[in-house]
């Protein structure tokens, strides 16, 4: 296999972004999972959500571990540095480069394999962290790249194509991160661009540990009769609960909601998220009752999705304000302001004397 | 009780015997800066259990006006406090020795020995009747033994005053309640014994320009120097001790004076794995970073550590060895990673490792680290110990040269960037092996993406035979480049003499002593002492310069004897090892033993001292 370009030739009429991209400034090199791959229409609804969000480009990091889903950073926004690191450990090296310059746009993509398995460690402290950063989790409950074992997220009673059943109860990152103190949690499905995009858009402006559990079938090995993971499957048990519009900075709420049925977030820089509920009893702000909700849906077979959870103080336990580092990235401050020099030596050995 | 010894000034060993968790530790220390405040060299090692409390522990104080850092492998004053060890401790005195005890309690049992002399001072006794409160007794009880060995050795006590009030200067009723302590101990032998014994100290000038410092500390120092911003760890002994001075320092001397920021990120990971990944992610993003981790910290790391390796992201890891296998002793110490940290990781990974020897290797080699893991922009191990980390050593004061700047390596700015037309990251067009980085958020001309996959010099995924080695070969000339950049070996063919002796790290000041002593006995031998992997060329010149060569390292399967046979021309025939790894550092007399077996039959056989130097 070999490295391929996708061609770049900027048609005219293609809209621009404020900063004078187009999507296609946002895309990256060409696809090599399988056709009807669900990680590919993330892919997409990441170039969406950053063109909508004129990103500049060499400030958004990509990080992934390994997968079928981890490879999937190389295909979105070329201008930016990617890290495709080992295994499961994504978040580390996430914490890392983040501890050396805050002031980029960390997003990492995992697969339920990489992060519910062997990277389980590490996504849970990530979380007690509250680093900054957006979180994708391509769900598709297999291991897609070893060629479709069960993985951690697989449903009890689901069928591998191979006919073997699941008996393990699965761990689900939506409820996980929930009780790990999150303080940004989705979920959504690689097939619903509509509410995919925004959320994306609503974690990247989350300061703080944004995570998205999208569901993103595995047509190769997950997307059969018996699945619990399948296109056909999702679709069906698949239940917005709440929605989120991403709303920039300059533009007005034109949108016709309902007193007492939306919520208006305010982000850092002064954009806006707005949540509409579209099952009146549930409440995205308040933790122990969403994931009750969460949990007796679930039961029943349904999926909800949407933005489930968000803190309104989401700073609050944040990394770097646990830490007080500057504001300025811990990379870009001068060594002469680092380095104590001689008579710093000389006042620090006075007690070894 | 034996007869009296001839006198011995400032050449001794004194080991006290104690309790962990009975603040025998302040005593200790208390004593040993002291001696070193009069002016005399002195070594201090700590043998303690890997328990908080009530296991044995003990300190070992060599008095040593010529300056050596080793133990000398003898005992000639023991403080016995623990009833549990007594029997052993009082077995290890050198004839003509002392033995010091609580004779609060009688111990018959001790009169077995003729050939030392038995002091016994009721240390509880005298402290029960001046003391109030459990804790306050037990802890008095260690600072009195402190004052009796004041007054047998001659010690002077207002400098043991002067020390306590540095070290409390924010209790003063501290160092009264303490100053009480000492001064019973002192008063109750001065009645009792002729003091001072004929071992004693006598103020010298031998301490003028040195520090007493042990070696996580000085790394710790190294690492702020450097200008290291992102700090990553998993507890583990004895390696944390560098990470908490870090910390310290960092707060004292790295927080901005107008915000209350700190000029640092500190992190406390979940294990090895991520502390390892947190300074790859952190350094790939233009921080200096590192951690600090043991034996078994490193065995997590592999598997990034090849990624940092293949990938190229410069990495600073200072592996703090302790005694292994596997948990083996965790606060003994050893030298049992060499194998594992230069071939850590699978497929063809090496690494760049430095073995400093003592605390002020440590300091600069720290800064060195960061320097060359930039410069290659690959993993740098300082492999440290125990033995180094966690004593107090006396060496040459460290020193900062003010117009350092660090080496930051190949990182193109924005500047350079623009003038690329585009940019590729694996293409050598230097030809030393090293190919241009540059780092996120400063220009999308310039992005890359960073891979443990296979690829190619332009940075692409491949499976493709061709392009995969074009890197992999790549990296071998990288590799040759950092033979030229890592520290010399310290030689001293002074001896001129067929025998060589080799050795690393923590070893050098039992080999420094033990050629001095083989040269008393009229055996010429000279020295290398390893610095780096890989080897420099002066090694395989050494090796091929001498007939015999010794090579004398801290673990079990000659590990660094393996290096060198699979890393230089060296004729393994040549090579006799010298092996100590029972835990407690190396000494001077293991290493003159261990020659002299070896050379002695030899001679007779040679009539001629064929190998004489
Ligand atoms: C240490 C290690 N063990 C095993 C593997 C093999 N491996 C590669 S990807 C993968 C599972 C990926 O599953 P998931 O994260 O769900 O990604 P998907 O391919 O399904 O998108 C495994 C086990 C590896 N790369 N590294
Ligand atoms: S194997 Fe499954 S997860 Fe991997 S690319 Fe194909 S469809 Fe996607
Ligand atoms: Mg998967």
């Amino acid at each position: 296999m070999t490295f391929i370009a996708k061609p770049k030739v900027a048609h005219p009429s293609l809209p621009k972004n404020a900063l004078g991209f187009t999507r296609r400034d946002y895309e990256g090199a060409l696809s090599t999972l399988c056709a009807g791959c669900g990680h590919d229409s993330i892919t997409a609804a990441i170039v969406e959500a950053s063109w909508g969000l004129a990103l500049e480009p060499q400030n958004v990091v990509k990080l992934s571990g390994i997968g079928c889903s981890s490879k999937t950073t190389a295909y979105f926004v070329s201008g930016g540095h990617g890290f495709n690191s080992v295994h499961g450990r994504m978040p580390s090296i996430a914490m890392g480069a983040n501890a050396a310059n805050r002031s980029l746009h960390y997003i990492g993509v995992s697969g339920d394999g990489d992060t519910l398995s062997i990277g389980l460690g590490q996504f849970c402290h990530a979380i007690r962290r509250n680093l900054n950063m957006l979180y994708i989790i391509e769900n598709n409950g297999v291991y897609g790249l070893t060629k479709g074992q069960f993985s951690a997220s697989a449903d009890v009673g689901s069928r591998a194509k191979k006919g073997e059943t699941n008996f393990q109860p699965p761990i689900d990152p939506v409820l996980l991160a929930m009780t790990l103190g999150a303080s940004f949690v989705a979920r959504s499905f690689s097939g619903d661009k509509q509410q995919l995009v925004p959320l994306i858009q609503a974690g990247l402006k989350h300061q703080g540990f944004a995570l998205i559990d999208v569901l993103s079938p595995c047509v190769t090995f997950n997307d059969h009769e018996g699945s619990t993971k399948s296109y056909a499957y999702t679709r069906e048990h698949y239940e917005p609960a709440v929605h989120a519009d991403f709303v920039p900075l300059e533009r007005e709420i034109t949108a016709d909601y309902k007193e007492g049925e939306t919520l208006p977030l305010i982000m850092h820089d002064g954009s806006r998220i707005v949540l509409r509920k579209l099952d009146a009893a549930y409440d995205p702000t308040n933790r122990t009752l969403a994931a009750v909700q969460i949990q007796e849906r679930m039961k029943a077979g349904e999926y909800l999705t949407g933005l489930l959870f968000v803190d309104l103080e989401p700073a609050k336990g944040a990394f770097h304000v646990v830490n007080q580092t500057p504001d300025a990235p811990l990379n870009s401050i001068p060594f002469e302001v680092l380095s104590p020099g001689s008579q710093g030596l000389e006042k620090a050995l006075a007690r070894y004397r | 009780m034996s007869a009296a010894n001839s006198t011995r000034v400032n050449d001794f060993t004194i080991k006290i015997a104690t309790v962990n968790g009975t603040g025998s530790a302040s005593a200790n220390t208390l004593l040993m800066k002291s001696i070193f405040r009069s002016g005399i060299p002195v070594m201090g090692k700590n043998y303690f259990p890997s328990n908080i409390q009530g296991l044995p522990t003990w300190y070992e104080i060599r008095i040593t006006r010529d300056g050596h850092v080793a133990r000398s492998g003898q005992v000639d004053i023991m403080v016995a406090m623990n009833a549990e060890t007594y029997a052993r401790d009082a077995k290890e005195v050198a004839p003509g020795g002392y033995l010091l005890y609580d004779s609060t309690w009688p111990r018959p049992a001790l009169l077995k020995r003729e050939d030392i002399t038995v002091i016994g001072v009721p240390l509880a006794r005298l402290c029960n009747e001046n003391f109030n409160g459990v804790r306050t007794r037990i802890l008095m009880k260690n600072i009195c033994y402190a004052g009796v060995l004041a007054a047998l050795l001659d010690l002077d006590v207002a400098r043991i005053r002067e020390l306590l009030a540095e070290t409390y200067a924010k209790k003063p009723q501290l160092v009264d309640s303490n100053m009480k302590a000492i001064q019973l101990g002192y008063d109750y032998a001065r009645a009792s014994f002729s003091c001072p014994l004929p071992l004693r100290v006598e103020p010298m000038s031998g301490t003028a320009g040195h520090i007493m410092i042990d070696g996580n500390t000085a790394a710790a120092l190294g690492c702020v120097f450097a200008g290291a911003t992102v700090a990553a760890w998993y507890p583990i002994t004895p390696s944390t001790s560098l990470m908490d001075a870090f910390k310290m320092f960092g707060d004292r001397m790295r927080v901005d004076r107008d915000s209350g920021r700190r000029n640092f990120a500190f992190i406390q990971a979940e294990d090895e794995l991520a502390a390892i990944g947190m300074v790859i992610g952190a350094m790939w993003n233009g921080a200096r970073a590192f951690t600090a981790t043991s034996g078994p910290g490193v065995s997590l790391m592999n598997e990034f550590l090849g990624l940092a390796y293949y990938a190229e992201v410069p990495a600073v890891i200072f592996d703090i060895q302790r005694v292994g296998p596997s948990t083996g002793m965790p606060t003994r110490t050893q030298q049992g990673d060499l194998m594992e940290c230069a071939y850590a990781s699978h497929g063809d990974t090496r690494h760049v490792c430095l073995y400093p020897a003592n605390p002020e290797e440590c300091f600069y080699m720290a800064v060195q680290a960061f320097d060359l893991a930039e410069r290659l922009q690959t993993p740098v191990l300082v492999l440290s110990d125990l033995d180094i980390g966690m004593n107090d050593w006396m060496c040459r004061d460290l020193k900062w040269d003010d117009s350092y700047r660090p080496d930051r390596g190949k990182v193109l700015g924005k500047e350079e960037i623009l003038k690329l037309e585009k940019f590729y990251r694996f293409i050598d067009k230097d030809g030393d092996g090293i190919t241009a980085r540059t780092l996120p958020g400063v220009h999308p001309k310039a992005a890359y993406f960073a891979r443990g996959s296979g690829h190619t010099q332009y940075g692409a995924y491949t499976e493709d035979a061709a392009d995969y080695q074009l890197v992999l070969d790549r990296l071998l000339k990288k590799w040759a480049t950092a033979k030229k950049l890592v520290p010399r070996a310290v030689i001293d063919a002074t001896a001129g003499a067929p025998v060589g002796l080799v050795s690393l790290g923590s070893c050098d000041g039992a080999v420094r002593e033990a050629i001095e002593v083989l040269k008393s006995r009229g055996v010429g031998v000279d020295y290398m002492r390893v610095r780096s992997f890989p080897f420099s060329d002066d090694v395989e010149r050494f090796l091929a310069a001498h007939e015999l060569l010794f090579v004398v390292e801290q673990n079990r399967d000659a590990q660094f004897r393996a290096l060198l046979t699979l890393e230089t021309a060296v004729d393994k025939s040549r090579l006799r090892s010298l092996l100590h790894y029972n835990g407690l550092p190396i000494s001077s007399s293991f290493i003159v033993e261990g020659v002299l077996a070896e050379l002695r039959p030899r001679q007779r056989l040679q009539p001629q001292g064929a190998l004489r130097g």
